[in-house]
């Protein structure tokens, strides 16, 4: 692997690699000091150009259980304020003798424009506007495999604001490569404009869809979508396509529920379905751990 | 008699120069024959004509020699951005791209709004090696707001107005603009899009937009504005001419528009008639350009409207920008590519040769008002503004050897066929052999 900017890069095989190894970093986790030397001497640093304190924390956790040294880089930072470009910053951050740099940013793209600018670091995508969030995908998937059992022949329901969602973008590649079928339900002002080419199937009416579904990924949806432009109001959009109660009670006993966070508990999911047994949102964020340990080990545990 | 006219070029160059062995395609037709130029005319054109004493004599053998080109398009960035080109500059790339005349856009800093910075513009342009005529902006300070003073820069020579880089917003005003224009026997040409259904896009909006997360312009942001301003100019009567249309509805409408008999034109770019959005995959901001690289189906309609006519004019949209603001995130880069020195080969790779020259030569002529000088049949008398081509010729697009002072071309490393060889402005051979002869 060079680098990681999509779910494109890695195939079914590329996949399924990371959550292999992922699964042995997760037992490294529940030593009593879960730490490992793989990745000593080796540099990471996190380039958020676009703060998410969770995804941040998510990858450094995981760089330092592999004993590698971590860089911390956030856009509040002073160069990014005195208008050094996104160019130099990386070039500069470079020059410090990093191995690996985990991008965040709001636009779609940039750490494939990274990926161009750098001599030898490696570049993963740690989310990048609308576009893509290929290790939020990874750990959901390795999240459901461990809930139960296999991806292959899932029916994978994906709901919400699909159309400014980086993380759906990502799952439904990831999904899909496993085997899993891939089904939207989301506002049509939420879907994105053309779907040509996506391997999934559109319904219009979630209460249909749910009995079916064996995972249901919700998104979430940003307070300023309800405001009008997109759809008319949160209390309208949790009627129709919010996680209720009711709802979840409709669920077969072997599905799922998964969420990216941070969730807006009666938005998108009602309080108390955030807190049943099949929703894995807790387990979500631990497996994010391992799941990224996974991806800077195989892209950097080769080469000394 | 405008400043155009009034301009001379002291340069010393061959000032009696023969062009030998080529083939001339014009207006006319297509014909075996030599060309002499002497003091700024051409004199004699034929098989077996009298070499003039002291000539120099340009080979121009398996190649086609043609009116030079003009374009209608070419933002030359002077004043204002002068990082990125400047007048002269600009028309360094527009001669070693084959071009006699350019007309500078006027989204400059300041606009080219009011009389004093069309003279500075026209000024640069004076000693330019290729005539550089200017369009006025359409609004004050292209703010699509107040009326510029159209009367004024009119009475200057400029023929075309524009506020180009947008187009004007409010139906009404513009709706006032082409009353007022058409008693003054100027064109208006509008950058067909509406701002609100553009919605601050990036590129088109299709499945690659879906797929990259980018956010995409509709088609019909500009097909709202070409519908409205159609019918606008068929009430007011006014000329209109529809800037770098890029969709195939686009030309469904001015197609409709023309056999109705409404007083439009139309005009392609280069890039749209080559490539499509699935260049923006790679989030590459050399591919971001407005109007945005559409869909292969668009891009098969604007072929066939430059072909049946339907469009009038391929122009460059020659949009410099420094290489580090396009080195930024791909929705943050400001949309443009450079045109001039590629256009002509990519246009006839599109649309093949004669239709690439009269979209480039005397029909964009006729429109600019330069067609005394510009475009017209290569014959005795005509003024010597000629280029020279050889269609066969393969060459690798080098953005380091460009002559324009950036370096945003979208055909970086493609192998183009049809290479400019030499070119005559004001009967003198400012690039022989490919080379600038500064
Ligand atoms: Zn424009």
């Amino acid at each position: 692997m060079t680098h990681l900017l999509s779910i494109a890069d890695l195939g079914r095989e590329g996949i399924e690699e990371v959550l292999k190894v992922a699964e042995a970093f997760a037992e490294v986790e529940r030593r009593p000091i879960p730490k490992v030397p793989t990745l000593r001497g080796r540099a990471v640093a996190t380039l958020f150009f676009e703060e998410s304190t969770r995804t941040r924390l998510s990858f450094e956790t995981a760089a330092k259980r592999l004993s590698a040294d971590v860089l911390s880089f956030s856009a509040g930072s002073s160069s990014v304020k005195k208008g050094e470009s996104i160019r130099d910053t990386v070039e500069t951050i470079e020059a410090m003798g990093m191995d690996a740099l985990i991008v965040r940013h709001a636009s779609a793209g940039v750490p494939a424009q990274v990926s161009r600018w750098v001599r030898r670091c490696k570049v993963v995508n740690g989310g990048d506007g609308w576009h893509e969030h290929p290790t939020q995908a990874l750990l959901d998937c390795f999240t459901v495999r461990q809930s139960v059992g296999s991806i292959d022949g899932l029916r994978v329901l994906i709901v919400g604001d699909i159309r400014h969602s980086r993380v759906a973008r990502s799952q439904v590649l990831a999904y899909d490569a496993l085997g899993a079928s891939v089904t939207l339900v989301a506002p049509g002002s939420l879907l994105p404009p053309s779907l040509e080419g996506w391997p999934v199937t559109v319904v219009d009416d979630l209460d249909a869809a749910l009995p079916d579904a064996d995972v249901v990924s919700l998104l979430r949806l940003q307070a300023e979508r309800g405001s009008g432009a997109f759809v008319p109001s949160l209390r309208e959009y949790t009627a129709h396509w919010g996680l209720t109660a009711q709802r979840a009670a409709r669920l077969h006993p072997g599905a799922v529920v998964t969420h990216p966070g941070p969730m807006i508990r009666g938005v998108e999911i009602a309080g108390d379905v955030a807190d049943l047994p099949q929703a894995l949102v807790t387990r979500q964020v631990t497996n994010g751990v391992a799941v990224r340990m996974a991806v800077l080990f195989l892209l950097l545990g080769g080469a000394g | 008699m405008t400043l155009q006219m009034k301009s001379t070029v002291r340069r010393s160059g061959p000032r009696v120069l023969v062009l030998r062995g080529g083939e001339v395609v014009d207006a006319d037709g297509r014909r075996r024959a030599d060309v002499v130029v002497e003091d700024g005319v051409v004199t004699a054109v034929g098989t077996g004509v009298a070499v003039p004493p002291g000539a120099t004599v340009l080979d121009a053998g398996g190649c086609v020699v043609a009116p030079g080109l003009v374009d209608l398009h070419a933002h030359l960035r002077q004043p204002g951005r002068e990082e990125a080109e400047t007048v002269e500059t600009g028309a360094w790339a527009a001669a070693l791209g084959g071009y006699s005349a350019v007309v500078a856009m006027p989204n400059t800093e300041p606009a080219i709004d009011s009389a004093a910075v069309a003279t500075e513009v026209l000024a640069l342009g004076r000693t330019a090696p290729v005539e550089v005529a200017v369009a006025g902006a359409i609004t004050v300070g292209r703010a699509g707001e107040r009326l510029a003073p159209m009367a004024e820069l009119a009475a200057l020579g400029v023929r075309i107005f524009t506020d180009d880089g947008a187009g004007v917003q409010d139906g009404a005003l513009m709706r006032r603009a082409m009353d007022y224009a058409r008693g003054l026997g100027v064109i208006l040409a509008q950058h067909c899009e509406d701002a609100r259904l553009a919605g601050g896009g990036s590129m088109h909006e299709g499945p690659w937009s879906s797929r990259l997360g980018l956010p995409g312009v509709p088609a019909a942001a500009e097909e709202a504005m070409v519908a409205r301003d159609l019918v606008l100019a068929r009430d007011s009567r006014c000329r209109l001419h529809l800037l770098h249309l890029s969709t195939a509805g686009s030309v469904a409408l001015v197609r409709q528009a023309k056999l109705a008999g409404v007083a439009v034109t139309a005009e392609a770019t280069p890039h749209h008639l080559a490539l499509t959005d699935a260049a923006c995959a790679t989030f590459d901001p050399v591919f971001k350009v407005n109007p945005p690289l559409r869909s292969e189906a668009d891009v098969t309609a604007l072929r066939g409207a430059v072909g049946d006519g339907t469009v009038d004019v391929v122009a460059t949209d020659h949009a410099p920008h420094a290489p580090e603001a396009k080195d930024v995130p791909f929705d943050e880069a400001p949309p443009g590519m450079l045109g001039l020195e590629t256009a002509l080969a990519v246009t006839m790779e599109a649309v093949g040769l004669e239709r690439a020259l009269a979209a480039m030569s005397w029909q964009p002529a006729a429109i600019a008002g330069l067609a005394d000088r510009h475009g017209g049949p290569v014959a005795a008398g005509a003024a010597a503004n000629l280029c020279v081509v050889d269609p066969q010729a393969r060459w690798t697009v080098d953005p380091a050897t460009l002559a324009s002072r950036s370096r945003n071309t979208p055909f970086a490393g493609r192998t183009l066929t049809g290479r400019l060889r030499h070119t005559i402005s004001r009967g003198v051979a400012v690039v022989i052999d490919g080379e600038a002869q500064r």
